[in-house]
């Protein structure tokens, strides 16, 4: 799950860490009179999960209260375009307005869990404020890396390894060590995924602050965190990919003609990636899970359909527990709850296939049926109109 | 032979008076494994179809002689549950539950790295060696007892790519499903190394999928060390990045994880990679001339 920065920022705050100070505001006269509050030079940020804000024009540094109102206005409602949100933008519903500082440097800082070493890492680098993939690709020397003992957490030592070796000194270099230590603290109790301080900053009094802030944190943890699942901003995900994840489904909306129904992760990736080598364009991504019933299958089936782009759909179903003769009766039962008007090609392998394929070949309904995968995705994509 | 399991493993499961424990065990049950114990706390003394109940991993190796543990506790009790069975001295722990936290995984993996015990999953469908011992959610029935290994990070793609196998007339040594998390027990290294010292199995079949740099590290290791034939495939060649594609290891995260990336390094590895799902089963009697 994603935050905003300013949710980021105030965890920061609940950890002792410190950031810019600001408010944040839904509409323009809002962000004026926090400017008015804070007062001379503020920065007004685009609150939106992407990155790349700055860049896209949702980043600006202005004088006085009617230059930020003016600013806020220019963004509130309207969709901010970076290179992470794809051509149509995401729509500004939020910005943060804060308080201009003096930096003397910007660095950066980031945690992950390295799947290499199945720790929880720190990578540092004075190259701050820019991308840091950038970064790692053209000279991954600069990035200073330190990895916590599962057991022990992060030890102090590790964290001075990381202030000095930024080149810093005197009371910033504690005082990065300090942030450092209760960074790793915030991470692991609130189970993130990653954290992202990019940049951090040296202020023009030597104070080491966070600028900006990118928290996300691990879904499979959330249900020993109801304060942070209340800091999640449905408007800043697709409505289809919302509307499947409180039907359990697990659906990724993509740009082709073939709606996809399968059931296992893996074999979803597999079955798009077929109905592309026989030359069509997948329309999604969906896992059905390992249940596959009847009220599955006809979520399912609204949530591909809703999709206008959707030609035909292909229905693949690996019976392994699950029997290929229910998974069938749930697809007649759900074809006929939602009035279906695209061609369907039905491949059921594995635990009674026989006797689901003859279920659907009798049901009258606007079927085909295939063997095989390479046969059922070069059928779907006939369906949706042929090769592109 | 086999790797991992066969007629001689003696499994108690962990979470067996459970409903998702109850139907598998029954089902491992029915294809000959031998379950010699569950362990729920609290219901020690109980039984479950004639097998004994437990409170404790210990008592189940104490009084059953168990040497494996299959886990099917829910998401939040995995950890300890993982930990219980590793002190416990058993020599494998497979892993079925989805969902544990990853951070639950990082000190748990770090605890047993100091133990001669080897985890499977999590979030996986756990191992068979076809003929001999069913120790997971696979259906049995589409396997075939053969000498081709089996290693895939997914679950009914496992189940495809062995129903290839098997519908060309080649049996499998062992599969195991290795999970689709970012942090698991067994790697493909460390069960590439077990099929390359088998004498039983002939090639090996690994599916990968974006994320991570698994396939990458396999790849080295299969350059250096690998004797037998690997055949592969990518799931995810169609994948948008930074999208986390159901498993919550598959996402494409930072450029790097692509199924591009991954299989290059298979291929430069001497890896037949198979572009399409549906041809895995062909590319594996190709390398072995069948």
């Amino acid at each position: 799950m994603k935050i905003h920065e300013y949710q980021a920022k105030d965890l920061l705050r609940e950890f002792g860490i410190p950031t810019t100070e600001g408010g944040v505001a839904k509409t323009a006269k809002d962000a004026a009179k926090i400017a008015e509050k804070l007062g001379g030079k503020v920065v007004v940020k685009a609150q939106i999960h992407a990155g790349g804000r700055g860049k896209g024009g949702g980043v600006k540094v202005v004088n006085g209260s009617a230059e930020a109102e003016a600013a806020a206005a220019a963004m509130l409602g309207k969709p901010l375009i970076t290179y992470q949100t794809g051509p149509e933008g995401q729509i500004v519903g939020k910005v943060l307005v804060e308080g201009a500082v003096g930096i003397a440097q910007e660095l950066y800082l980031g945690m992950v869990v390295d799947r290499a070493s199945e720790r929880v890492a720190f990578m540092a680098s004075t190259e701050g404020g820019v991308e840091i993939e950038k970064v790692a690709a053209e000279t991954p020397e600069k990035i200073l890396k330190e990895f916590a003992d599962p057991g022990l957490g992060l030890m102090p030592y590790q964290a001075r390894n990381l202030a000095y070796g930024l080149g810093l000194e005197g009371k910033t270099a504690s005082a990065a060590a300090s942030f450092i230590m209760k960074l790793y603290r915030l991470f692991v109790e609130k189970d993130c995924s990653l954290a992202e301080i990019n940049p951090l900053i040296i202020t023009d009094g030597g104070d080491v602050m966070a600028l900006d802030a990118k928290l996300n944190f691990d879904d499979n943890a959330l249900y020993r965190h109801p304060e942070l699942t209340e800091l999640r901003d449905l408007t800043e995900e697709n409505p289809s990919e919302v509307k499947a994840s409180e039907y359990g489904l697990s659906y990724i909306k993509l740009d082709g003609a073939v709606g996809c129904m399968v059931n296992g992760a893996g074999l979803a990736m597999a079955t798009m990636d077929i109905i592309k080598l026989a030359g069509g364009e997948p329309a999604n991504f969906l896992d059905v899970g390992g249940g596959a019933n009847e009220e599955s299958v006809t979520n399912a089936f609204k949530i591909i359909l809703a999709d206008e782009n959707v030609k035909a759909v292909l229905v693949n179903i690996f019976g392994g527990i699950v029997r290929c003769d229910v998974v069938a009766q749930g697809v007649v039962a759900a074809a006929k709850n939602v009035d279906l008007k695209v061609p369907v090609v039905v491949r059921l392998e594995g635990t009674n296939a026989d006797a689901g394929l003859k279920l659907i070949e009798e049901s009258g309904l606007n079927f085909q049926t295939a063997k095989g995968l390479k046969a059922a995705a070069e059928k779907a994509v006939a369906a949706a109109g042929g090769v592109k | 032979m086999s790797i991992l399991v066969n007629k001689d493993t003696r499994i108690v499961v962990q979470g067996i008076t459970g409903r998702e424990g109850t139907f598998h065990t029954r089902q491992c049950v029915q294809y000959g494994s031998n379950v010699v114990a569950g362990v729920t706390p609290g219901k020690g003394g109980q039984d479950m179809d004639g097998i004994p109940v437990f409170n404790t991993v210990a008592e189940a190796v104490r009084e059953r002689d168990a040497n494996a543990s299959l886990i099917f506790v829910p998401p939040a009790f995995c950890g300890d549950a993982v930990l219980e069975a590793t002190e416990a001295g058993v020599d494998l722990v497979i892993c079925i539950t989805e969902g544990i936290p990853t951070l639950d995984m990082v000190k748990a993996k770090e605890a047993i790295r100091y133990h001669n015990v080897r985890l499977v999953g999590p979030n996986c469908p756990g191992v068979i060696t076809p003929g001999e011992c069913k120790m997971g959610i696979m259906p049995g029935f589409i396997h075939k007892p053969g000498d081709v290994g089996v290693i895939s990070r997914s679950g009914t793609l496992t189940y495809e790519a062995v129903a290839q196998l098997t519908e060309l007339g080649i049996g499998q040594s062992t599969c195991i499903g290795i999970g689709g998390d970012p942090v698991i027990g067994s790697t493909f290294i460390d069960l590439l190394r077990l099929f390359n010292g088998d004498p039983d199995t002939a090639a090996v079949v690994m599916i990968g999928e974006i994320g991570g740099s698994a396939e990458e590290e396999a790849a080295a290791y299969i350059k250096e060390e690998m004797t037998k034939p690997v055949v592969s495939f990518i799931a995810g060649q169609t994948a948008p990045p930074g999208k986390r594609m159901g498993h919550a290891g598959a996402i494409i995260a930072g450029g790097k994880g692509t199924a591009a990336e991954k299989i290059k390094a298979l291929e430069d590895a001497g890896v037949t990679v198979s572009h399409s799902p549906a041809e895995i089963g062909v590319k594996i009697a190709q390398v072995l001339g069948r």
